[in-house]
């Protein structure tokens, strides 16, 4: 049985799955980020697949896009970590409440 | 049995068995390494679809760039006895729920698409004709129909970077 485009889609399903369940399991900020990355990758096997099984390279623009906000993402959310740490001493998502009154 | 399908099927097991090793691993230096092996496998997946810069880019960019970011911050923050015991959050309930309708949506999106777009059908053999590289067909079109999103795209780095640099300096006087 040849793999097509189906499979791809089916793996990006699972990788996608997998990604959001990280994000609403972990305690910990940087896992949580890196199952964002996760889903990020889930969206572009998508985008790739169908590039390939459309013949036409602008899904694989859109990826390097993707990759790019990507790339902003964790600048940020890694800067964002490291100046919250420095007031609140923790990386745990559910110990950070300090916009709660 | 094809030399593709079996190369997808090792991509695709590495992948998913690296992305929950990611999710699950104590120690977040482990989930870190975890998440290179995935990314690896996506890499993979993109060089058996033809795309060879993306392959290229997914290394350089993701492995080379923001792995290395995630590793130097969490060398940058110690990790605490307490929060390697309690590593998830306590809401099963809540994932349980969007598992199961996340999985009903694409599932449901997906045996429509089957239909629509014959995802299940082989795909067609690329047309002979003008013989051009997958770096060449992918920059003709990033550099002319999406020539403002890339300039803007450059931009986005561009703030991403003066905001991570003003967030994570020490400002005087603060301590």
């Amino acid at each position: 049985m040849p793999v097509t485009t189906a499979h791809y889609l089916a793996l990006s399903m699972a990788l996608l799955i997998i990604g959001t369940v990280g994000v609403l399991t972990r305690r910990n900020i940087i896992v949580i980020m890196m199952s964002i990355e996760l889903i990020l990758n889930a969206v572009n096997i998508n985008l790739v697949a169908f590039s390939h099984h459309l013949q036409n390279v602008n899904g694989q623009v859109f990826t390097i896009f993707v990759i790019t906000a990507a790339a902003a993402e964790a600048a940020v959310g890694l800067g964002i970590l490291i100046a919250l740490f420095r007031n609140k001493e923790t990386v745990h998502a559910d110990e950070i409440d300090i916009l709660r009154w | 049995m094809q030399l593709d399908s079996i190369l997808f099927y090792l991509f695709a097991v590495q992948i998913l068995f690296s992305a929950l090793m990611t999710i699950t691993r104590r120690n977040v230096v482990h989930s870190a390494v975890w998440l290179i092996g995935a990314l690896l496998g996506v890499a993979g997946i993109y060089l058996l679809q033809g795309a060879e810069f993306l392959a290229g880019v997914q290394v350089i960019v993701y492995i080379g760039g923001i792995m290395v970011l995630f590793l130097f911050v969490i060398m940058l923050v110690p990790i605490s006895e307490e929060s390697k015991q309690r590593r998830f959050a306590s809401q099963k309930w809540v994932v349980l729920a969007v598992i199961v309708v996340l999985t009903g949506q694409l599932g449901y999106f997906f045996s429509k698409g089957s239909g629509e777009f014959r995802i299940a059908d082989p795909t067609p053999p690329p047309e002979i004709g003008v013989v051009t590289t997958n770096t060449e067909q992918v920059a003709q079109v990033l550099f002319s129909e999406y020539l403002l999103p890339f300039e803007l795209a450059s931009i986005l780095l561009l703030v991403a970077m003066i905001g991570a640099i003003v967030m994570a300096k020490v400002r005087p006087g603060a301590e």
